[in-house]
């Protein structure tokens, strides 16, 4: 079972100004994840001021310039971990929670 | 007849949680469990007035929730290839008891898992385990009834669909997974013990009964918890005076006003006998267990000036360092107020004043506090606060009756 853990970036939270990703705690984490078969993807988002939006669900495709939401709370990152249930993601986000001091959703991918 | 339909209702409450739990093991669905154990009830209603009731009510519910579980998927797999022949043989050996209630556990531990809301909590909890039907938990919490039946298909959804794990949780996690089902359990009592709203009647016996009972099973199942017996002791505690709560003509009875002889004396015996083994445990007691104590000092009085006030004051003072909230410091001041009177008390509620305006019991006892000083007036206008808050039908009479009696300036007219 995949579950997709989000970072929750705050532009308004002083707290978790330093930089998320790159950080030894995150490196040396992720490094464990990856070696007891847990991760199977990780990575930083760039800020949403970096972001286009696309719609083509008409005629021609439309290009704009992001975030498509403006809101003070926006995606940072993400991992995705394989785990056999919800509780063991819960531990692994917590970990991962501490690690890059950031407040994180666990959300389940849809089971095929 | 009447008989048959007794045993049901007994076997209802004995075997209802073990159905569905050793069912949701088996099959791995909380819904096909629920489902195919509420199947097998309904024919045990069907057959057992004519056939009589089988010598092992429980094991021939099982086997039949079992067929039925069994049918259902039969007829699903037909679409969906999912559910191995495996698991589908209808002559399983029983379980041995143990195992059982240890699946029992397991089932409330995934009722009560925190990545669910905690209504949601409380109204899983109580089908899955209490066994209470959708129509009733819809009435208990004066939700539509289709509203609740959303509300637990949606849950059962969100545990298939995140997979909620169905087990106890493991050693580390398992003191704050307990504690989460005791708040369940607690917010069940209490919506039964003070009903919050206007609608349903003060004091609703089905609730604070079926949160004993759920309490009871949690009790059997870790008998060695100092919280879970803490909590039984309480709610035990405070059940014991539920006749004494209401007068007859519905208004509530404060705790220095209630006819102690009607009381239940083996549920406080059982509830003392309880708080004294928590004391000979020797282990630092959590909330409940303060609590249970504090109940357990009230139900040793014959009469309320037999109270002894120091014990009081002292458990809340040790509460207080564990839950350090304004709800508890405001109990702490009315246990105060009996200990070194009402001003001492009203210095420490005044400054509760910000964090507690909008609750009903605050002004009560400002209001009370106010009264035995002989400030009337100010009484009279904490009073009004504490009755436009309060949404309790007797409690709402009581301080009407209080603020009533107060003599101050003649009524408008």
């Amino acid at each position: 079972m995949q579950y997709l853990i989000s970072v929750l970036d705050d532009e308004s939270d002083e707290s978790t100004a330093d930089a998320a990703d790159g950080s030894g705690d995150v490196d040396a984490f992720n490094e464990r994840l990856r070696a007891d078969g847990y991760l199977v993807f990780v990575a930083g988002l760039d800020s949403p001021a970096t972001a286009a939006v696309v719609d083509n669900r008409g005629d021609a495709a439309i290009f704009t310039d992001g975030p498509y939401v403006e809101s003070k709370e926006y995606l940072g990152g993400l991992w995705i971990v394989e785990a056999p249930d919800l509780d063991v993601a819960l531990k692994l986000a917590a970990e991962a929670s501490r690690v890059c001091n950031r407040k994180l959703e666990v959300r389940p991918f849809v089971d095929e | 007849m009447s008989d048959v339909r007794e045993t049901i209702t007994r076997v209802h409450h004995e075997e209802w949680a073990r159905v569905v739990a050793s069912l949701t093991k088996r099959f791995g669905d909380l819904d096909v469990a629920e489902e195919a154990a509420a199947e097998a009830f309904a024919t045990a209603v069907e057959r057992w007035p004519d056939v009589g009731v089988p010598p092992n009510p429980g094991a021939w519910l099982t086997t039949t929730a079992n067929r039925k579980a069994i049918d259902r998927l039969r007829r699903e797999n037909k679409r969906d290839d999912k559910h191995k022949e495996a698991q589908m043989s209808y002559d399983d050996p029983p379980e041995p008891l143990g195992v059982i209630d240890d699946e029992r556990l397991r089932l409330i531990f995934t009722c009560c898992h925190p990545a669910l809301s905690m209504e949601t909590r409380v109204a899983l909890t109580l089908r899955m385990v209490g066994g209470l039907t959708v129509p009733e938990i819809a009435r208990a919490f004066l939700v539509q009834e289709t509203a609740m039946g959303q509300r637990i298909t949606r849950a059962k959804a969100k545990i298939k669909a995140a997979r909620i794990p169905y087990r106890v949780p493991d050693t580390e996690d398992l003191p704050r997974r307990v504690s989460g089902v005791l708040t369940v359990l607690f917010i069940v009592f209490n919506e039964g013990y003070l009903a919050t709203g206007p609608d349903t009647d003060p004091v609703r016996h089905e609730l604070t009964s079926e949160a004993i009972r759920l309490t009871r099973l949690i009790r059997a199942l870790m008998p060695d918890d100092g919280e879970v017996a803490g909590l039984l002791a309480l709610m035990l505690l405070t059940e014991a005076r539920r006749t004494a709560r209401v007068s007859a003509s519905g208004e509530l009875v404060s705790l220095d006003e209630q006819d102690r002889g009607s009381w239940d004396a083996a549920m406080v015996a059982e509830g003392h006998r309880l708080v004294r083994e928590r004391l000979a445990a020797g282990v630092a007691p959590g909330r409940y267990q303060i609590l249970a104590a504090i109940n357990a000092v009230h139900t040793s009085a014959r009469d309320v000036r037999d109270t002894d006030w120091s014990q009081v004051v002292a458990l809340y003072g040790q509460l207080v360092r564990v839950d350090p909230s304004p709800i508890v410091e405001l109990n702490r001041a009315i246990a105060v107020a009996e200990l070194d009177g009402p001003e001492v008390a009203l210095a420490t509620v005044d400054r509760l004043s910000e964090k507690l305006d909008g609750y009903h019991a605050f002004h009560a006892t400002r209001a009370d506090l106010l009264r035995r000083m002989g400030q009337s007036q100010q009484a009279r206008a904490a009073y009004d606060k504490a009755i436009e808050l309060a949404g309790n039908t007797a409690e709402t009479a009581y301080l009407t009756r209080r603020r009533d009696q107060l003599a101050g300036p003649s009524k408008p007219s």
